[in-house]
């Protein structure tokens, strides 16, 4: 068992000042996933009257992408690869300190403690993250034969979670690795070739209304991206944008 | 009253087809004066708005997750049936209908199953054509794999990931639709009550979960795609915020729950540590294509998985059913692997599992082979338990999975109470007593893209417009009612947390409506859920206030609803004198173990209907008729 000391950042609601607060916890079993920490954390401040830390979190297998915490300056922690839900205590050793503090973007703003709101996102999506197909009687889905290769890449696009971590680990809060992923994944396809050029003007023009920085080339998304999205698709979006504008 | 199925008359092959022409059609200018609300937006939610956007209604759809994206759907890893042949491996509608009602043990409607057999295939056609990234093979066409309960190879897939790219199809369908403004999004919102006016749907009263606003919405009809129940058993593999609070405040107000003792438990999901563990994790049962189950033939073996020699080891599930070996449907895995650690084979320190072996699909693909098809599986195991399943066996056990139990629906997916249709996990409709692996993601866009557009039309059709607002008076009601509860839970302040009595509540489930279920044990479960329920209201400590960003409280609102649902379940399951796919009753086997349905007393679909808190709920039975399946004996030796 490990005793470790949190500093986590508090905050009653997004009109509110924040400030850290130090909380010991003991007994803290290195099988226990990070968030299961926190749970515990949680039950013994109800149990004093002092209200939960606040944090977003649902499926706690990694593919939701509702987790959203920073721990020690990392989005999702220290593990490369892997979501802060996924991040288990054997990752930390007894007697650490560990800071938790809430993604930190002018588009993400703070709800509660650790909670962001992240509905920016949602309207860069709206913007053209779609293929536009009625439901009804698509053609039979082998008539469009695509090469293993370019399914591979689409699906490795594809497989972005929209957790936010690649924009609360730039310098720039850029969501050119979030918004290059979904571009890249429909550029790549047929499907999505008729409407690319709308696509990436209207998504990078709403990426730019809500407040998100440009890419300056750190690879801090990469390096943090939990399912592994890289800079290639931040270099399409470029690409697809630049013939986008002058063609 | 009398359940009225509502299944089309005529062969089965025709049923749908015939009912659609037959179905009554809403012009498309008069589409526009119809509002449809759907609470819930992951596959089956997401796919109805944007269907039924793209028809012309206005759709106003209710989540409580932040967006439709982080519903659980995105979770579903190993892929999607469909009885699309690809493979020339003797597939067929019909062998997809068989297979469904057979896998299900005969408690499922063959209109239905056919229905969603009938409309998988173009599901797979419009997924792809939205941009899924589906797994293909070199020469560009799409790929399969096999699944439990089958025997052909009819599963899509894309990776370990199948949920999450449908569930981003959907959602992006979905997208479109908001950004033409047919579909308005209304995230984390909570549905705390359903307004009945004259016998009808006809709107919810929400929960703003970031302001504490509660309010009301009117529509011509509601939709439920809220998922299912799991979580009244505390630790399953559901994700944390998923919960039956919406179905279960619908069944308050009129709504029928059927079968609620008809849960699944998946047999491939990683053990559990110890009492700190918050949730399950499944690994996909995808796995058991190339891993191989086995336990020490030895009881009580200590020995480490690689100091086993392969002659004392016992691949129970190869032994006992030699034709379908390790992909058996999910309920007998399961049980087998139950009796397996009862008889103290199991392995590991907790003695509560079983291994799920590897090593000879390694020598036969090479690691990379094996990585290719679940490395994101692989990752994961070795994520959670610090071991590394590329070189020792996996260790699995069974957990709580999906509920096929659920509000019961018609034919046209309409419950009880007119203008609530109810889709997905939600509804009890296709998958019997136990449903196949794949077919989950299958129903749910089958409700959401290909049913529900055409059994919408016809009631909304039937029922014309009017100018209903929520200044009606029921709304002003279900208000009152929404706040009244969330000031009692507040004003409790005792001394035990929501999350303890929701962990007191999942460990009788587990022990006594779990996996085997007998008389004694239901009987002595009921005792123990009232209990639980009386001291939830008289000792739980629920912090802060209604009108703020309060999670404790979103959770106090479901566990009383779990605790409510849970006394329901073992009630059900107690009724309930046979065994059946995932239900198991212990006084009700074959020699060999298997499950012992009773076809002449038990062949029909309970239906509960809520009397009130505390009373015994009222039993209607939709008796199940089998025209083209005779339901046997379900053999997979």
């Amino acid at each position: 068992m490990m005793n470790i000391t949190l500093k986590v950042w508090r905050q009653k609601n997004c009109n509110s000042k924040g400030a850290f607060e130090s909380y010991p916890v003991e007994g803290v079993s290195p099988d226990m996933s990070f968030l299961e920490m926190l749970d515990m954390l949680n039950e013994r401040l109800i149990k004093k009257g002092i209200e939960p830390i606040a944090f977003d979190h649902d499926c706690r297998e990694g593919i939701c992408g509702t987790c959203s915490m920073v721990i020690n300056g990392r989005p999702h922690g220290p593990i490369k690869g892997v979501t802060t839900c996924q991040l288990h205590m054997r990752s930390f050793k007894d007697g650490d300190n560990i800071v938790i503090e809430p993604y930190r973007a002018k588009a993400f703003p703070i709800i509660k403690d650790l909670v962001v709101d992240r509905s920016s996102f949602e309207r860069i999506m709206v913007a053209g993250g779609y293929v536009s197909v009625r439901t009804g009687n698509a053609q039979d889905a082998n008539a469009i034969p695509i090469g293993k290769h370019e399914a591979d890449e689409a699906f490795n696009a594809a497989a972005c979670i929209g957790c936010g971590a690649c924009v609360a680990s730039c310098k720039n809060s850029s969501a050119m690795l979030f918004v290059g992923a979904k571009v890249s994944q429909y550029a790549l396809l047929p499907q999505g070739k008729p409407e690319r050029k709308d696509r990436v003007l209207n998504m990078v023009a709403a990426m730019d209304a809500e407040g998100f920085g440009n890419c300056s080339n750190t690879g801090a998304c990469e390096a943090t991206c939990p399912k592994g999205l890289n800079l290639t698709h931040i270099a399409r979006l470029n690409r697809e944008y630049i013939s986008a504008v002058l063609s | 009253m009398a359940l009225d199925s509502k299944i089309p008359a005529g062969p089965i092959e025709t049923k749908w087809t015939n009912h659609k022409f037959k179905m009554k059609l809403v012009n498309p200018a008069n589409k526009r004066k119809y509002t449809v609300i759907i609470v819930g937006t992951g596959l089956a939610g997401g796919s109805a708005a944007a269907s039924l956007a793209e028809l012309g209604y206005n759709v106003l759809a209710f989540s409580f997750h932040e967006s439709p994206r982080r519903a659980h759907s995105i979770a579903a890893q190993g892929g999607i049936n469909a009885a699309k042949n690809y493979q020339n491996d003797g597939d067929s509608v019909h062998r997809l209908f068989y297979d469904t009602l057979k896998g299900g043990d005969y408690r499922a409607r063959e209109a239905n199953v056919h229905r969603l057999a009938e409309v998988s295939g173009n599901i797979i056609d419009q997924c792809v054509a939205q941009g899924v990234p589906f797994a293909r093979e070199y020469g560009g066409l799409l790929d399969n794999r096999s699944f439990g309960g089958a025997q052909v190879s009819r599963t899509f897939y894309a990776k370990g990931q199948t949920g999450q790219q449908l569930l981003l199809g959907a959602y992006s369908a979905m997208n479109k639709q908001i950004s033409e403004g047919r579909v308005q999004f209304f995230p984390r919102h909570e549905m705390l009550d359903l307004v009945v006016v004259d016998g009808k749907a006809r709107g919810i009263v929400t929960r703003d979960l970031n302001t504490g606003e509660v309010k009301s919405w009117a529509a011509d009809a509601v939709l439920l795609a809220t998922g299912g129940y799991g979580n009244v058993f505390f630790l399953s593999t559901n994700a944390m915020y998923s919960n039956a609070t919406a179905a279960w405040r619908a069944h308050k107000k009129g709504a029928f729950f059927a079968n609620p003792c008809f849960t699944q438990i998946h047999p491939t999901c990683i053990p559990v540590s110890s009492g700190h563990q918050s949730k399950l994790t499944l690994m996909s049962e995808s796995l058991r294509n190339d891993g191989r189950v086995w336990v020490p033939k030895k009881a009580g073996d200590n020995r480490p998985a690689n100091q086993i020699p392969e002659d004392e080891r016992d691949y129970y599930l190869e032994r006992l059913y030699p034709s379908f070996g390790n992909l058996v449907p999910r309920d007998v895995a399961s049980r087998r692997a139950k009796e397996m650690c009862d008889k103290e084979h199991g392995v590991g320190a907790t003695k509560l599992a079983v291994y799920l072996d590897f090593s000879d699909a390694i020598k036969r693909l090479g690691k990379a082979g094996v990585e290719e098809r679940y490395g994101n599986l692989f990752d994961m195991y070795q994520q959670i338990t610090g071991e590394n399943p590329y070189e020792v066996p996996m260790r699995i056990y069974p957990a709580v999975h999906y509920t096929m139990g659920g509000l019961w629906v018609d034919y046209n997916l309409q419950s009880t109470v007119p203008g609530l249709f109810v889709l997905g996990e939600a509804n009890f409709s296709d998958h019997g007593a136990n449903r196949l692996g794949a077919s989950a993601l299958m129903q749910g866009l089958a409700d959401g893209y290909f049913v529900i557009p055409y059994t919408l039309g016809d009631y909304l059709a039937t029922k014309g417009t009017d100018k209903l607002t929520t200044s009606h008076e029921a709304f002003k009601k279900s208000e009152e009612d929404v706040k009244a509860v969330t000031k009692k839970l507040l004003a409790v302040k005792g001394k035990t947390t929501v999350d303890e009595f929701h962990k007191k509540l999942g460990l009788i489930m587990w022990d006594y409506v779990g996996m085997a279920r007998n008389e004694a044990g239901l009987k002595h479960a009921l005792e123990e859920i009232r209990k639980i329920r009386d001291e939830f209201w008289k000792d739980v400590l629920v912090p802060g206030s209604e009108t703020e960003f309060n999670q404790e409280l979103e959770k106090a609102h479901r566990v009383a609803d779990f605790i409510e649902l849970g006394e329901l379940m073992a009630l059900d399951a107690l009724e309930r004198n046979e065994s059946c796919g995932g239900h198991f009753r212990e006084e009700y086997q074959t020699e060999d173990g298997e499950a012992q349905r009773d076809d002449e007393k038990y062949a029909y679909v309970a239906a509960w209907e809520f009397k009130g808190v505390g009373e015994k709920p009222e039993l209607h039975k939709e008796n199940l008729t089998f025209e083209y399946v005779k339901p046997s004996q379900r053999s997979y030796k």
